[in-house]
């Protein structure tokens, strides 16, 4: 039980500590004050919360999800408050000298992202900013940036350059063909992570009225069924690049987040579990030091990145 | 099965995989097991109507929860294929138990109207606002099938339930419905439509019994299917009556995090940054009154 469980994301500029290598899915907990019924928030690794852009966003029409086997799509769109409301409403209330507070930020082009990153910097409740270059759902920017290796890496310096204080995340899009060659150009921009992945582009129809079932036609798909992808994703992204990558696609249980650790991940995110059970991630993180023990894992240093492939 | 209470008087399946037990005291979300799963069937064949009986939760929310107020219920039969628990109304919360009423629609439905005693069903509630309860005030309850489900427990609780009267139309039998305990205490009104001329007769009949709670200032509570909350609506802006209406909506969470439920609001919504804008039936809701949300 004796298992260390702090985990340092050592980025180029600056480190991430997390008390433990659990966080919660951008979009998938809200701004983390939803879930204070279900759990301790301050026994989490780090919150990230629903991403932000400059002004309030209304979002996609409904139906905006939908169930799929062992999974869901999302086409959301991005609906918040916006960047001013989240830090004068919700920061304030959240346990930030305790947990680390992780922004994902969405902007429609390069500038509004420096702008944003720039509001954020000033913010001492805000550990790291997480730049979402893969949300497939909304029309401008998006997952646009995430599937040009320039263009993310153009987005990254933007942001690494407006927030000089924070640790700089990128989450990486699935929807690529080539996803090493993506977290190598923004490690190259400057990130001091990567997440692995955002939601994989999918749909889902009637029969019936032939209709799309979304209000948006596509959407992400997320959820256990999505598992074997982020995996794939996290073992080919950390073998090529010397930033810590984070773990993110149908994590459930401590098990799914010691295979990522496994495969290369330094922490991990829980996204539609939350759905599954409001304690997910709560219950992860404190069943975490027993699964450990239980697999003869001492330290998650020394089973990361230890696939033994023969 | 072996099952214990944890203390918070939760109770937990021992033999279930450990990472399902939840430590926290007081956490809205707990596992419980079926007490009982009766099928209100008056015909042959497969019965779709049930009322599905659980331990009451402990918790101090559970002594505030209010009718109108909704549970998501996930059963662990659900396992990986169906990720998402399903949103109920509370039909009734009694001493020792919980009652929710469903009708089988879809997957999840289909699977829990396989539900045995003693399988574990996840729930996570009491969630959202519930009705509005004026007990001096001649309140109007107007159901369009499942949607008397809640109504169960407001009429159980109402203070004074002389003052309150109830229009229910559905389809099915009225053996169907969970309305036997509704007429011990208020005057219920039925109406089964089986053709086009009984819906335009329900819908005239919503017309008087709402003008008349227009006249005495009274309230108007709704919850059925969303055509039926568009026609009440429709009806409580034109008589100018104090109409609440009870959302049904697809949710994936139930706690405001998803953001698959929206609703739009008019510039009625009381707080101005929010109109026309979308909010969370979750949260927000799933009481709304009429007219401060388009339909």
């Amino acid at each position: 039980m004796g298992t260390e469980l702090s985990v340092t994301l050592r980025g180029q500029t600056h480190d991430l500590v997390l008390k433990n290598p659990v966080l919660t899915a951008s979009g998938t907990f809200g701004y983390g004050l939803e879930f204070a019924p279900y759990g301790d928030l301050k026994s989490l690794g780090g919150l990230v919360v629903k991403g932000l852009s400059l002004r309030p966003r209304d979002g996609n029409p409904c139906p905006r999800i939908v169930e799929t086997p062992a999974g869901m799509l999302n086409a959301v769109g991005l609906q918040n408050d916006g960047v001013e409301n989240f830090c004068a409403e919700k920061l304030p209330l959240l346990p930030w000298r305790e947990t680390a507070v992780i922004v994902n930020i969405y902007a429609s082009s390069v500038d509004e992202f420096a702008r944003l990153a720039q509001r954020l910097d000033c913010e001492r409740g805000v550990a790291a900013l997480e730049i979402n270059v893969s949300c497939p759902n909304v029309a401008q920017g998006g997952a646009l940036f995430g599937q040009d290796a320039s263009l993310a890496a153009a987005v990254t310096t933007a942001v690494r350059k407006a927030a000089p204080s924070k640790h700089i995340m990128v989450k990486l899009s699935p929807n690529v063909t080539d996803i090493v060659r993506i977290a190598q150009s923004v490690e190259n921009a400057g990130a001091d992570s990567v997440s692995c992945i955002n939601t994989l582009q999918g749909m889902a129809l009637d029969l019936r009225s032939r209709r799309p079932v979304l209000g948006n036609v596509m959407g992400g798909l997320s959820g256990p069924a999505i598992k074997p992808v982020a995996l794939r994703c996290v073992w080919q992204v950390a073998r090529a690049v010397r930033i810590p990558v984070v773990g993110v696609g149908g994590i459930i249980n401590p098990v799914d987040a010691l295979e990522f650790i496994l495969a290369g991940a330094y922490a991990i995110q829980v996204g539609t579990g939350s759905f599954m059970r409001p304690d997910c991630a709560f219950a992860l993180a404190a069943k975490l030091p027993a699964v450990c023990a239980e697999y003869g894992v001492e330290s998650l240093d020394d089973l990361r990145a230890t696939l033994t492939m023969d | 099965m072996r099952l214990c209470n944890d203390g918070a008087g939760v109770f937990v399946d021992l033999q279930a995989d450990s990472p399902y037990i939840n430590q926290m005291h007081n956490s809205m979300y707990c596992r419980l097991p079926v007490l009982s799963l009766t099928p209100f069937n008056p015909v042959k064949g497969e019965a779709r109507f049930f009322a599905l009986r659980l331990p009451r939760p402990a918790g101090p929310a559970w002594t505030r929860w209010r009718p109108g107020q909704f549970v998501m219920l996930r059963p662990d039969s659900f396992g990986l294929e169906l990720p998402w628990g399903r949103p109920f109304c509370i039909c009734h919360v009694t001493d020792g138990c919980l009652i929710c009423f469903f009708q089988v629609l879809g997957r999840g439905t289909s699977r829990m109207a396989a539900l045995k005693q003693g399988d574990m069903v996840s729930l996570w509630g009491p969630l959202g606002n519930g009705f509005a309860v004026e007990e001096d005030n001649p309140t109007l309850l107007l159901a369009g099938g499942m949607g008397v489900a809640p109504f169960v427990g407001y009429v159980n609780t109402h203070p004074k339930p002389w003052n309150v009267s109830m229009l229910f139309g559905h389809r099915e039998a009225q053996e169907c419905y969970p309305v036997n305990n509704i007429n011990e205490f208020i005057p219920l009104d039925c109406w089964l439509e089986c053709g086009p001329d009984d819906l335009r007769h329900f819908v005239d009949a919503v017309r008087v019994r709402m003008s008349e709670c227009a006249s005495c200032g009274g309230l108007v509570l709704a919850c059925g299917p969303t055509p039926f909350l568009r026609a009440v609506r429709d009806l409580a802006l034109e008589l100018e009556v104090r109409t609440q209406l009870s959302l049904e909506s697809l949710m994936a969470c139930g706690v405001g995090a998803c953001l698959g439920c929206a609703a739009i609001t008019t510039p009625a919504w009381p707080t101005p940054e929010k109109r026309g804008r979308p909010v969370q039936i979750c949260r927000q809701g799933p009481v709304f009154w009429a007219d401060q949300i388009e339909l």
